[in-house]
């Protein structure tokens, strides 16, 4: 996930001033240096170091943080809110008033990924009960129809295009009457990549939003740029007017410099970021919340929504109360699976607890291992899923074969589940009243971890 | 602008050296992206080379950076980098997503075309959507062969075919396009592995070339990129693209520097011919002097 990196060391500096009753005006001058440091490494706008730096210090010493209880709580805390501030108030799309047609329009650098975010828009916009039509203005890069076509399908949008135009303004005039006609709320224009010193295409972008009304112009920009990041979204700004920005590719191990610096440097809200290359790979941008994932505390308000949005209450409790009883049987873990999947993944899910953001290494959960275990329950009968009891050798052997796994995982599968159950009936106590997110509970979900 | 035509401005404004001079260097050489840790190095060394032969002088001290500078870029050259391009060889290309790996075969294809060399492409990328069209739309602008797989694919098979191909074909250079990965997923990277495996039990290793593609936008994680490619694969060389918009590029220092990986050649425009070989001594003349 991105900011690791820069994660890993802020933590290091704050243990280091948390860790002394009283602090120094040196002390914290120390510290500010190596958040200077970090934040350099991390990509963030030099400009922007300096002044996030000189405003966290000016806070920090001379004010009561010093004398305070725990100043080097204080520290982090000013450091907290003054990131937050960083990144300004997280904002929400223009939509067009009554019922007339959103026009969106999303431009950018070329390979920023513009046709993904698209699709991947039109899918979140589709969540939220719009109906999106994606136009097709890319008329320079080979095959860039065909991938917004593929795309499209995939999140289920349908996309406008003019065979053989070259003519991007008419397309998107077209796309727009097109959608008013048949009734679409919102309609998507992915514009070809362009260098922002290309004044042709640049003035292209000027011409379609001369002649059609669009509500958000949006850049789509690379987590992973440098410290051109701001100068890029500032030429956009400049010539074409931007309403704010989607950044993409945060689910590298980008140190996300882009996000720390763009609302600082052009004022222009981020809309969005891109987590993955699924479809839904896509989530609203809030400021407070990525502040503290960058600081290492976590982003639990995301995960509980995550999972407010996708768990079954009514299930859920009802599992938890079987869990209690130690009736916990492989339906119940399959349903598990499938709720953690619907929530984008165990990984995704514990890179957002406090405390451990930033300290998964890629690999070290093994989705492989799940979904092998999915394969030998899907193998089981009905009754042998309810009462694990039944497994005797030559049912294991049976299941083995139907899963095509070698016995040894189902023996293993079946030992370290009786296991989880024996668990589970010896602490009802901390079961109880504790529905941990939705129900899901976390000590099972941590549990299922060794498997 | 640039982090390079920068410098060279730099330089134009100092006339001698004082205390500001260090820090505003500093600035001008991580707002290019070099990286602070990088960025001080460069200006430990000059500094300490400043000293000892008591330079006072803005324009001499420029030269000793430019030399510095050639130093690094140099390094990793022997005059035989491009040996591989005179045999039948093979290309494999990685990097990440959106770097501009297709369009840079593009033209790689074009110029060997050009050289009057049989090129053979292989489209490997079959993960992503027209991944596989954009490159056949090269193929035939440029009008060299392709081998494809199907989207969704096993690329390993497109990979083997291609390299039987080749061979039987009596191919010159083949060229294999790999999808976009992000270097921290390791399933992704694996795969990669496997890819550059089937290639060298088919070609020997001074027969094969494999070029990882950085953005010149791209900022300090552009090293993390590099490293992990070159770990997966034996990276022999960079190409850097995008290099004509408002990219520092200063990145491409820290990751030979670091790597040791030689920047092979530069990509400069969205044109079949926009792609150059690249040359430290003419690149850090241009950089300095402005003759480019």
């Amino acid at each position: 996930m991105a900011f690791e990196s820069l994660t890993d060391k802020l933590q290091n500096i704050f243990k280091s001033l948390r860790g002394k009753g009283l602090l120094t005006e040196a002390d914290v001058k120390t510290a500010m240096k190596e958040v200077k440091l970090a934040l350099l490494e991390a990509d963030v706008n030099f400009k922007v170091v300096k002044s996030f730096v000189k405003s966290v210090e000016e806070r920090a010493i001379g004010s009561d943080v010093m004398n305070g209880l725990n100043p080097g709580q204080m520290v982090v805390k000013i450091v907290n809110e003054e990131m937050i501030s960083l990144m300004g108030e997280g904002a929400e799309l223009n939509f067009a008033p009554g019922q007339s047609t959103t026009v969106i329009m999303m431009c950018g650098l070329n390979g920023a990924g513009k046709t993904t975010t698209t699709a991947k828009l039109a899918l979140y916009l589709k969540s939220k009960g719009k109906k999106s039509l994606l136009a097709a203005c890319d008329v320079y890069r080979p095959a860039a129809v065909k991938q917004l076509e593929v795309n499209g399908e995939a999140v289920g949008s349908e996309v406008f295009k003019i065979e053989g135009s070259k003519d991007p303004v008419d397309i998107a005039r077209k796309a727009v009457e097109y959608a008013g006609e048949k009734g679409f709320n919102v309609v998507l224009l992915d514009t070809a990549g362009r260098r922002e010193i290309d004044e042709e295409l640049m003035e292209e972008l000027k011409q379609i939003k001369d002649n059609v009304h669009i509500d958000d112009t949006i850049l789509v920009a690379d987590a992973t740029t440098g410290q051109s990041a701001v100068d890029v979204a500032k030429s956009f700004d400049e010539r074409i007017g931007l309403d704010g920005v989607i950044l993409t590719k945060l689910d590298s191990d980008a140190r996300g410099g882009a996000a720390l610096s763009i609302r600082a440097v052009t004022d222009k809200p981020i809309f969005f970021v891109g987590i993955s290359e699924k479809p839904d790979g896509l989530e609203q941008f809030y400021p407070d919340r990525m502040a503290s994932r960058i600081l290492g505390m976590g982003d639990v308000l995301s995960l509980i929504e995550k999972a407010a949005q996708n768990v079954d209450l009514e299930e859920s409790l009802e599992m938890g109360n079987r869990m209690k009883k130690g009736q916990f049987n492989f339906n119940d873990y399959l349903e598990s699976m499938r709720q953690m999947n619907k929530m984008g993944g165990i990984t995704s899910i514990l890179s957002m607890l406090p405390g451990l953001g930033g300290q998964i290494p890629e690999g070290a959960i093994d989705e492989k291992v799940l979904a092998r275990n999915e394969a030998i329950i899907y193998s089981m009968t009905k009754a042998e899923r309810e009462n694990p009891k039944l497994l005797n050798p030559q049912r294991k052997f049976r299941i083995a074969k139907g899963s095509g796994v070698d016995i040894m995982y189902v023996n293993r599968l079946v030992k370290q589940f009786a296991e989880m159950q024996k668990m589970m009936k010896k602490m009802p106590g901390m079961l109880r009243g504790k529905r941990g997110f939705g129900g899901l509970n976390l000590n099972s979900l941590m549990k299922n971890l060794k498997f | 602008m640039g982090f390079f035509k920068k410098l060279k401005r730099f330089f134009k404004e100092y006339k001698a050296i004082d205390v500001d001079f260090y820090d505003d260097l500093e600035e001008l050489f991580v707002m290019g992206d070099v990286g602070i840790a990088q960025s001080e190095e460069f200006i430990d060394e000059l500094k300490s080379t400043l000293h000892k032969k008591l330079i006072y002088d803005a324009d001499e001290a420029m030269d000793v950076l430019k030399e510095n500078v050639l130093k690094v870029l140099e390094a990793d050259r022997d005059g035989h980098e491009y040996d591989f391009e005179k045999k039948k060889s093979v290309i494999l290309v990685v990097g990440v997503n959106g770097v501009g790996k297709t369009t840079t075969i593009g033209k790689l294809a074009a110029m060997y075309k050009a050289q009057g060399k049989k090129v053979l492409l292989a489209a490997a990328d079959t993960f992503r959507a027209a991944a596989i069209e954009q490159l056949d739309i090269w193929a035939d602008r440029v009008g060299v062969e392709v081998i494809n797989g199907k989207e969704g694919g096993d690329p390993g098979a497109v990979i083997f075919d291609a390299v039987k191909a080749a061979k039987a074909r009596d191919v010159d250079i083949l060229i294999c396009d790999t999808a976009g990965r992000l270097h921290n997923k390791t399933n992704l990277m694996n795969e990669l592995k496997k890819l550059n495996s089937i290639i060298e039990a088919e070609y020997p290793a001074d027969c094969k070339e494999t070029l990882v593609v950085v953005d010149a936008m791209t900022g300090q994680n552009a090293l993390n990129q590099a490293r992990e490619f070159k770990e997966a694969t034996g990276v022999t060389g960079l190409v850097l693209t995008k290099l004509d918009g408002s990219a520092k590029g200063g990145i491409a220092l820290t990751i030979q520097k670091e790597l040791g990986i030689p920047i092979k050649y530069i990509g400069v425009g969205e044109g079949a011919n926009d792609i150059k070989k690249f040359e430290p001594k003419e690149f850090v003349a241009g950089i300095f002097e402005g003759t480019e």
